[in-house]
């Protein structure tokens, strides 16, 4: 993307008056997207986007300039800009940047964009017409689907005046359906979706009809779905996208930002029982080729596999360079940023909890009453308080050990240590679901894993009394 | 006084410069084919203190393009991060490429010019442009020193921001659109946390302003501090049906949302509770709701839409009787009828859709604020602010369930704080239930104003 003595200058230049890092993060990205809405192909959308963004460290102040411009000349200007707050700030060593040298195993593209595919504009029309017509076919009362496909390949480039030069290409494609279904009482939505970092090979792996079938369906049984109930009541949460819960319930908690500014409640934790035995938490950046997974990070670091807790004890938070030079350690390898018009910050990359012993159907046949939750959309937590929501998309009521009628949408909700606590059961049947982080206004790919589980009491949003 | 002249001439001069290039680009439209450049860019700064000192500093500039193009009733979209001639040229073969896969569809056109004459906002600070970096820079400091030492109680600033972004933006098209518009903006942002550990609790406050001059450090952090330290001490909240009161800020998320289920997009693809109501109560008959763009202190102001029509006003429920939709040309067509004017887009590497920019409800009775609905209202629960609204509220089913955190309200007034509690009903439920809508409309950051709203018969679910 840029020859390495140009980038030794830029980084010489962002260190010229003074400061003790410097870093530039360069990035290619290219996007298309497909949207097949209403039985009609509406919209083909490519897009395009290169730049850099250049950092400077000095003492305790980041200096951060962006721009589209590639040119030696369009560089140097940026790292003019970044190194503003060096020359205004006091007393900070001077670094000079040395030769640039890539470790060994960081070099090259690491998950190979290359090698793959997106996949033609006529297939993947293909697919989002199959994926109508199967949503459609499953039932007469199924009004709208809107399916969607969308792919980018971004290839990544990283110095810094540590001498590390690294390079990432990364491949990912999602694809998405979402259905709304009409009857008496009115309409209901339905969503479902694939998302990997891999090409069009997607397609091989999962299938689009299976997925528009469950959208479809997840709309048509919230037809005749009561209300949620309130209060608090045992929750059976399945496999896959019941990890939306250990994201928002700790993953934004153990992130180091946030410790080290005191604004999360696992603050000094470490080394203490912060959840039941049977929470054994990881967040792995290496595994396969899941939603959160890269060979790089966006600092130039390789991914990482970190043990958050370990059987109910809080083993270690979250790192970037940043908040890891801060804490004298080494990142974990969780610097991310949306674009190269961000500042790389402690994300997430796949984080799920390890299956247990359970036989995911005993599980719900032991819970006399309570809510079965089949799929969750999304949540929010505030680190500080630790207080978070999570939000059902299909869920069901369980009556005598048994998965019953079908309940409207609504939040749970929780706090964090407290919540960790009252897992009494995790079953066998692991899966991972892809999802989108939203951070301090930047959105970065990630995974959430778990087994089915259940929490023994947690506060139900609905509106029934 | 000679910096202030130069700034203005080279605004002048860029705008200028978006123009040409993106009539350039149009007039490569080929026999038969339509197309419409939108073409921005921007310089921002972005600042954040912490404890006394810069924490970050990012200067900015970027630039980018969005082209459609419609052939034989198909639209195509391409998109780039830039304005370098080559870029653009690609991202136009890249669009008419797109094209030819589109499905047919007489409905599919760009916009063109409708009669509407513009009313003009102003939403440029000239002045800002000029404003050194260090004096934004001690801005963000004040804010986080007053942030940090208003209140005993305030035991850390976790953000104290000062933000600010001068943004001009072109749409050319070959169906005539031809506008340019420029807009100014600077906020300062602060979050900060009050409280013991662990029973700690957090509070955010914000100024904005087209310009420097009008930010207010003592509004931002005085507010967070507030926010934070009167929900010290908050215990979680009970399991009760009862009237709701949400402070300005939720009320605006909440109608925000609202707005979803009015755009005419939703509305003719069968997404909208709204959809095939025109003519029926929807809601209290103290409800009227108007999107209004062109009122100058709405922060959503603007001149012209996304497609280059004049912004105009539209009422969308009259004394609870559902009117209108927003329209914009596409989807204005498909329903028969114009565009109201109301594309929105998120930037060059959006397509336009309908959307509100300046909603707000007709305000209730004089010196029906805050207190003057919680006086009202006598016994129930305010809402300081609320969590999961993408994760809990449904615009197309209408269900409507949200993380919240406030106070009890007793005998009309505030009482003891609470949180870890959700709110829950339907939206078509909460706007015929609105018992009191206030008078104290405030423009805040965002697609629709604040204003204290009371909904009856909400349910709240806690311990």
């Amino acid at each position: 993307m840029i020859d390495t003595p140009v980038l030794e200058r830029v980084l010489a230049a962002a260190l010229r008056h003074g400061g003790d890092f410097a870093e530039v993060f360069a990035e290619d990205r290219s996007t298309s997207s497909a949207l097949l809405d209403d039985g009609r192909v509406e919209e083909l959308a490519s897009g395009r986007e290169r730049g850099a963004g250049i950092r400077v460290v000095s003492g305790e102040t980041t200096g951060f300039a962006h721009t589209a411009d590639l040119s030696e000349p369009g560089l140097l200007q940026a790292a003019e800009a970044a190194s503003a707050v060096a020359r205004s700030g006091s007393g900070a060593t001077v670094v000079t940047a040395g030769p640039l040298v890539a470790p060994s195993g960081t070099r090259g593209p690491v998950r190979g964009a290359e090698a793959t595919g997106i996949g033609s504009k006529a297939d993947v029309l293909g697919v989002l017409r199959r994926a109508d017509e199967a949503a459609r076919g499953s039932g007469d009362a199924v009004t709208q689907v809107q399916a969607g496909c969308g792919s980018s390949v971004r290839r990544v480039l990283v110095v810094n005046s540590e001498g590390l030069l690294a390079e990432d290409s990364q491949i990912r494609t999602r694809f998405s359906v979402s259905c709304v279904a009409t009857g008496d009482a009115g309409m209901q939505t339905g969503f479902e979706s694939a998302a990997r970092t891999m090409g069009f090979e997607l397609f091989d792996e999962v299938s689009v009809e299976e997925l528009a079938g469950l959208a479809a369906r997840r709309a048509l049984a919230k037809l005749s779905a009561r209300p949620a109930p309130s209060g608090e009541l045992p929750v059976v949460l399945a496999g896959g996208s019941g990890g939306i819960l250990f994201h928002e319930a700790c993953g934004h908690g153990l992130e180091a930002d946030h410790i080290v500014k005191d604004a999360s409640v696992y603050v000094g934790k470490v080394g203490q029982q912060v959840a039941s035995p049977l929470v054994t938490l990881i967040d792995d950046g290496t595994v396969g080729s899941e939603w959160g997974t890269f060979g790089v990070n966006d600092e130039g670091r390789p991914a990482g596999r970190n043990v958050l807790i370990d059987h109910g004890v809080l083993t270690d938070y979250l790192w970037d360079f940043l908040r890891a030079r801060k804490d004298g350690r080494a990142s974990s390898g969780n610097g991310r940023r949306q674009s190269y018009q961000h500042l790389p910050m402690v994300r997430m990359t796949n984080t799920f909890l390890l299956p247990g012993e359970e036989d995911p159907d005993e599980v719900v046949a032991q819970t006399p009453q309570g809510v079965y939750v089949a799929k969750l959309g999304g949540g929010q937590v505030n680190t500080t308080t630790g207080d978070f929501v999570f939000g059902t998309t299909e869920a069901y009521l369980i009556e005598n050990g048994r998965i019953t009628a079908p309940l409207r949408d609504a939040n749970l909700i929780g706090n964090g240590p407290e919540v960790l606590k009252r897992i009494d059961a995790v079953g066998t049947d692991f899966a991972m679901t892809p999802g989108t982080c939203g951070k301090d206004g930047q959105s970065v790919p990630v995974g959430c894993g778990q087994a089915t589980m259940r929490l023994f009491g947690i506060t139900i949003g609905g509106t029934a009394a | 006084m000679s910096t202030v002249a130069s700034t203005a001439t080279g605004d002048r001069t860029r705008s200028v410069e978006l123009i040409a290039l993106a009539t350039g680009v149009a007039d490569r439209a080929r026999p038969g084919e339509e197309v419409e450049v939108y073409a921005a860019r921007g310089i921002e700064t972005d600042i954040r203190a912490y404890q006394g000192a810069i924490e970050s500093l990012t200067s900015a500039t970027s630039a980018g393009v969005g082209i459609r193009l419609v052939a034989d009733h198909r639209l195509g979209f391409a998109w780039a991060g830039s304005l370098e001639p080559e870029v653009v040229a690609e991202a136009l073969s890249e669009a008419r490429d797109n094209a030819g896969f589109a499905t047919p569809d007489e409905h599919v056109r760009l916009a063109s010019p409708d009669g509407v004459i513009a009313s003009p906002v102003d939403l440029w600070d000239e002045g800002l442009a000029s404003v050194p970096t260090s004096a934004k820079a001690e801005l963000a400091l004040a804010t986080e020193t007053r942030a940090r030492t208003v209140d005993g109680r305030i035991r850390q600033v976790d953000h104290a921001d000062y933000g600010d972004a001068m943004i001009e933006m072109a749409v050319v098209s070959t169906t005539g659109i031809h506008v340019s518009t420029r807009r100014s903006s600077a906020y300062l942002s602060v979050g900060v946390i009050a409280g013991d550990e662990g029973a700690s609790q957090t509070g955010s406050g914000f100024s904005v302003s087209r310009g420097f001059e009008g930010l207010d450090v003592e509004r931002a952090s005085d507010e967070a501090a507030s926010r934070a330290v009167r929900l010290v001490g908050a215990g979680k909240g009970p399991t009760i049906r009862t009237t709701v009161v949400f402070d300005r800020r939720v009320a605006s998320t909440l109608l925000s949302v609202i707005s979803t289920a009015l755009s005419g997009e939703s509305v003719a693809k069968g997404r909208s509770f709204f959809a095939g109501r025109i003519g029926e109560l929807v809601g209290d008959p103290a409800i009227t709701l108007v999107d209004d763009p062109t009122d100058h202190r709405a922060y959503g102001a603007a001149t012209y839409d996304a497609e280059g029509l004049a912004c105009r006003r539209n009422v969308l429920v009259d004394h609870g009787v559902l009117r209108g939709f927003l329209f914009d040309t596409i989807s204005g067509s498909r329903s028969g009828v114009s565009s109201t004017g109301s594309a929105v887009r998120g930037g060059f590497s959006g397509t336009p859709s309908p959307g509100c920019r300046a909603l707000t409800l007709a305000p209730g009775g004089e010196g029906y604020d805050e207190a003057g609905v919680l006086s009202a209202v006598g016994e129930g629960l305010f809402v300081q602010s609320i969590t999961g609204v993408h994760s809990g509220v449904n615009p197309i089913s209408g269900d409507c369930s949200v993380g919240a955190e406030g106070l009890m309200v007793r005998g009309g007034v505030l009482a003891e704080p609470v949180r870890e509690f959700t709110v829950a009903s339907t939206l078509q439920r909460m706007l015929r239930s609105m018992v009191a809508i206030g008078a104290d409309v405030e423009w805040l950051p965002g697609i629709a104003a604040g204003q204290t709203l009371a909904v009856a018969d909400m349910q709240v679910s806690g311990t």
